[in-house]
């Protein structure tokens, strides 16, 4: 796999076999040749399209509303213990 | 058999009271034991849940209630979340996960009395247009099950072919509902983007994703987004615009409305069959009295590489929250990396994990002006295509998918020509525009072929009226595959 | 060669609102952990973003507070970066249009002001909090989603007493705007400190240095104090430094280098597509325009300038903002605000403490303290029984002069009925009028003390004094 990818797949925290990292380098880079297809276009000055909706100001106004219970919050949890949600130890 | 009728048809009966709610449920319950072992729509239901929700109804109906979904039911794609039922989007990533909440989609369902029922299968996350990438094996076209049933609501699509449901509520980010519904032969409508809420909706990819109804009829996909479509005040994304009568709209007459063939459709790989139904199905709405004319997009050729680009990369971080933390099948490591690492590369499917990597790339530093800007630029040209375009027609009409069903695994290992053949979908959810895939023939294999009809951003209401005024004028849509 | 330090601080500050910025859950500090969340804090798939207007509106107060401007356009981006606390695996922030920009903040360091330009003031969501225990970590969601505001200064700091002055003024400014309450035991402020240092006369910036998640402004200075005098050992002993993020061991006292991935900083910002814009009007920006208050700064100067009050008082009235409120109404009209000051700055405030009340709470109009005053400087009353007064005031809620005129307060100056209680406390008390009179004139004291019982405190303690001596000098 190209650098650039495994640069990807680091930050996109994938795991990948050695066969997987192999056929997906491949095929990925297949696809960026295709999609190298827009830079026949010429696209200066044209604003960029975020959403495909032209809204503005979508707003909540600043009131509570029942949050999950503290069971439901938790009970799709791998790991528990003390209401925390538990994961491996982080080390910074 | 009432697992056969249409939405209107079974409210009909069960307001009648020669049905109820539960004889409908358990009738298709006991098409899902028939069939689905050979089909794989469904990956879970709960009978016992399922019958209950359709004793509720039946108790609505006596004491004379009326709503327009009361004692239907209605099959939901693995990606809607619905309070107290699996949630997998048919990935292994998430493990045993059950929804602690309602969808808007599935509350708007709940307030019109349906009977929700059943995960059904689609490609994982809904990526991809076979539902070959589902972690609970590939489903199969009711057609003929050695064909795929198109994707990524294939489960949906085949669930109302093989009336093991009366309708289904699935997303469209690419093509999702239309193409599948093409492929099985039933009705997919994708709405404006904005007009469904997208709440409890697992995202794939946010700009271009949207809820939307696969059925057996026009009116019924009329009926169900009368229900789904308005205002949510969880989603930023949606319009506050009224909701019209779109039962009303449909008034059979199509007189006066201007539809657009666009000349850039006429791709390399077009299969001659589909393309012949697509032309006799244009030439009857003329007769019918529209007006048919050729238009231009220019960028049509664009459209693929630009989705993809803006797909993945949203779909990349959407998909970030998969890690094992707060939910999901984790796999353990000794740091919170090597668990999400583990965990994430054990979970996706590889579909899912090309396009996250795709979607990373694109986004990561040194390539996003190349890439993801320059897309989103373009997203920008094609959108205006269609507004043009829009200008001088009310509709536009092409094939939904340029060949019949394909053979599962035909594709499986060529991902880049699996995407070629989203071409006449995907411009319609990067444009943000509303699409309707109706029955409009078939192979002379026997699979069924989809027309498919575009309308501008809320044009539900022209969409399906002409979408009903050509059903009414043929037979298509009452075609069943014969099963088992 | 003599070095000089550039800092630049981000300070990120929780907002004062009800809820959190995406969801209805409380914005609240201290609850069980993991039970002011929801669907959408705690990301569970499906779920979507919807701003909280009035985070917004705070925002761009505190924008309004630090001299920013506030433009016509904002917009939200997903930064990406995976952490356990992190519940979507992206923060939303504000890129490259943030909600308020290009202010400053002044301040008062050593003798004269100083002025530190504001980059930017732009809004985000905190994370989760985390627990680290022997053999795994623990996290709690309750902080995720809570507004978070990002106050980035150029970096125009010199010392680290002048980031330490500068973080002062800033927690000022935004407690006195209520756009935060600025707990640092809470967590509510926290600061990431930037540091560089150059010879003196260079242009050009040198290595920057990033200490990060500092949670007190002491460490702060502490820190920045330590890194300055680091750096500058570094160049002089011919060394290089290198752009790196280090980290502030308090106990040890100090800074050493996190070796972090050099991926992690590839962030992958990209406008979210869930959020649209925010484009404010004309109309909400003058709205908020209309609840921007007088800088902390500022007041103090017009507190001196108005009513002649010595800094230290300014002061107090600047730290108590609705005490100071309460002094100016008080003392409006006032011929003697010192005197007004001196009432609320002392008498008021100890009573409010010892009820555990607020100026909100007093019975009494807030002009009676200026009356009362006024009653003391007209020989009215003495200060003995304005004390008194001022009980009845704090209990009764009724004005000072129905007071005197219903009890009976008056002073009495009337030379005729003093000089009787005079000659009674000298009847009474031959023993220390005769010290007086051979010369003990601290005896005087105690006669004075029986004329003031005798007379239930009303009578005019000069008066008294100068009459004893007539009596007794005769
Ligand atoms: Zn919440």
């Amino acid at each position: 796999m190209r650098e650039d990818l495994q640069h990807a797949v680091k930050l996109a925290r994938i795991e990948l076999s050695a066969e997987e990292e192999e056929r997906l380098g491949s095929q990925l880079g297949d696809i960026l040749k295709y999609v190298d297809k827009l830079n026949e276009l010429d696209v200066e000055g044209v604003e960029p399209t975020a959403h495909a909706v032209p809204l503005t100001n979508v707003l909540r106004e600043d009131e509570p509303r029942e949050s999950l219970s503290h069971e439901a919050a938790m009970r799709n949890a791998p790991k528990t213990s003390n209401g925390l949600f538990i994961v491996p130890k982080i080390v910074e | 058999m009432p697992h056969t009728l249409t939405i209107s048809q079974l409210t009909d009966k069960l307001a009648q009271g020669e049905l109820s709610s539960r004889e409908a449920t358990q009738s298709c319950l006991d098409r899902i034991a028939a069939v689905d072992g050979q089909l794989n729509a469904f990956i879970s239901h709960d009978p016992e849940d399922a019958l209950a929700q359709a004793d509720a109804a039946d108790a609505a109906l006596a004491s004379g209630k009326s709503k327009p979904l009361l004692g239907v039911p209605i099959a939901m794609k693995d990606v809607i979340a619905v309070n107290g039922h699996p949630l997998n989007c048919a990935s292994k990533i998430l493990g045993d996960f059950n929804s602690p909440y309602d969808a808007t989609v599935t509350e708007k369902l709940r307030e019109a009395g349906a009977v929700i029922f059943g995960r059904v299968n689609m490609d994982e996350f809904a990526m991809g247009s076979s539902t070959e990438n589902s972690a609970f094996g590939p489903a199969r076209n009711p057609w003929n099950p050695d064909c795929i049933p198109g994707g990524s609501s294939g489960g949906s699509a085949v669930a109302v072919a093989a009336d093991e449901c009366i309708a289904s509520l699935a997303s469209d980010t690419g093509g999702s509902i239309r193409q599948p519904a093409a492929l099985c032969g039933c009705v997919g409508l994708k709405p404006t983007y904005g007009r469904v809420s997208r709440y409890g909706l697992v995202a794939f990819a946010s700009s271009l994703d949207q809820v939307g109804p696969l059925t057996k009829d026009v009116r019924d996909a009329a009926t169900m987004l009368g229900v789904i479509a308005g205002e949510d005040k969880r989603d930023s994304t949606n319009v506050p615009e009224p909701v019209p009568d779109y039962i009303a709209a449909l008034t059979g007459d199509v007189k006066g409305l201007k539809i657009g063939l666009p000349k850039e459709y006429q791709v390399e790989g077009l299969d001659p069959e589909v393309k012949a139904a697509t032309e006799a199905a244009v030439a009857k709405l003329e007769k019918q009295g529209a007006e048919v004319k050729e238009i231009s997009l220019p960028h049509t050729q664009y459209a693929i590489a630009t989705y993809y680009i803006i797909a993945t990369a949203e779909a990349s971080t959407n998909l970030a929250r998969f890690e094992g933390v707060r939910y999901g099948a984790r796999v353990d490591g000794a740091s919170p990396e090597e668990m999400n690492r583990a965990t994430r590369g054990a979970g996706f499917g590889e579909e899912v994990k090309r396009r996250i990597i795709l979607g990373t790339y694109v986004l990561s530093s040194g390539y996003y002006d190349a890439y993801y800007l320059r897309a989103q630029k373009v997203r920008t040209l094609i959108r205006q295509d269609f507004l043009n375009a829009f200008k001088e027609v009310d509709l536009i009409a092409s094939p939904t998918t340029p060949t019949p069903a394909f053979k599962i695994g035909e594709k499986a290992n060529d991902p880049l020509q699996m995407y070629l053949s989203d071409i006449f979908t995907i411009s319609c959810n990067v444009a943000g525009l509303c699409g309707i895939s109706i029955p409009c023939g078939f192979s002379v294999s026997g699979l069924p072929l989809g027309l498919q009809l575009l309308g501008k951003p809320f044009g539900e209401p022209d969409l399906l009226r002409a979408a009903h005024a050509y059903e009414q004028a043929t037979e298509w849509h009452t075609k069943r595959p014969k099963i088992g | 060669m003599t070095y000089e330090a550039v800092i630049g601080l981000e300070t990120h500050v929780q907002l004062r609102t009800r809820t959190k910025m995406w969801c209805g859950c409380a914005n609240e500090y201290g609850a069980e952990a993991n039970t002011n969340v929801c669907p959408v804090c705690i990301g569970l798939p499906g779920v979507l973003p919807v701003p909280n207007a009035e985070a917004l509106r705070k925002t761009a107060l505190a924008g309004m507070l630090l001299n920013c401007d506030v433009p016509s356009y904002a917009k939200w981006d997903r930064k990406n970066y995976f952490y356990p606390d992190n519940p979507k695996n992206y923060q939303l922030t504000q890129l490259d249009f943030p909600s308020t920009i290009e202010g400053f903040v002044e301040f008062e360091f050593g003798e004269g002001i100083e002025r530190v330009r504001i980059n930017r003031a732009h809004l985000e969501e905190d994370v989760g909090k985390s627990t680290h225990f022997s053999d795994y970590s623990g996290v709690d969601f309750n902080r995720a989603g809570v507004p978070l505001l990002e106050i980035v200064t150029e970096p125009d700091l010199t010392d680290a007493d002048m980031a330490y002055d500068y973080l002062n003024a800033l927690k000022a400014i935004l407690e006195y705007g209520g756009v935060s309450d600025c707990n640092m035991e809470k967590g509510q402020v926290r600061c990431d400190v930037n540091i560089s240092v150059r010879p003196i006369g260079q242009t050009e910036l040198g290595e920057k240095v990033e200490i990060k998640n500092m949670n007190s402004f002491s460490g702060v200075r502490r820190a920045a104090s330590y890194e300055i005098e680091r750096q500058i050992g570094v160049l002089r002993e011919g060394g290089t430094l290198v752009q790196e993020t280090r980290r502030w061991d308090d106990a040890v006292g100090i800074t050493e280098s996190m070796r972090t991935k050099e991926d992690a900083h590839d962030y992958r910002y990209f406008p979210d597509p869930d959020l649209m814009p925010h484009t404010p009007s004309e109309e909400w920006i003058a709205e908020v325009r209309a609840s921007v208050m007088e800088l902390p700064l500022a007041r103090k100067q017009r507190l001196m300038a108005d009513y002649q009050l010595p800094a230290s008082d300014a002061e107090v009235f600047v730290g108590d903002a609705a005490l100071g409120d309460y002094f100016e109404v008080a003392a409006k009209g006032a011929k003697n605000p010192k005197a007004v000051a001196n009432w609320v700055m002392n008498n008021l405030q100890a009573k409010l403490t010892e009820t555990g009340g607020s100026t909100a709470d007093l019975k009494f109009e807030s002009s009676a303290i200026g009356e009362l005053v006024r009653l003391v400087e007209d020989s009215k009353i003495n200060s003995r029984i304005a004390q008194d007064v001022f009980s009845e005031m704090f209990e009764s809620g009724k004005a000072p002069a129905v007071i005197v005129e219903e009890k009976g307060l008056s002073q009495v100056s009337d030379s005729a009925e003093l000089e009787a209680f005079c000659n009674e406390a000298i009847e009474a008390n031959p023993g220390p009028a005769q010290d007086f009179r051979n010369g003990k004139e601290t005896a005087l004291n105690f006669l004075k003390g029986q004329v003031m019982k005798a007379s239930c405190g009303k009578a005019n303690p000069q008066m008294v004094g100068e009459l004893l001596k007539k009596i007794l000098g005769s």
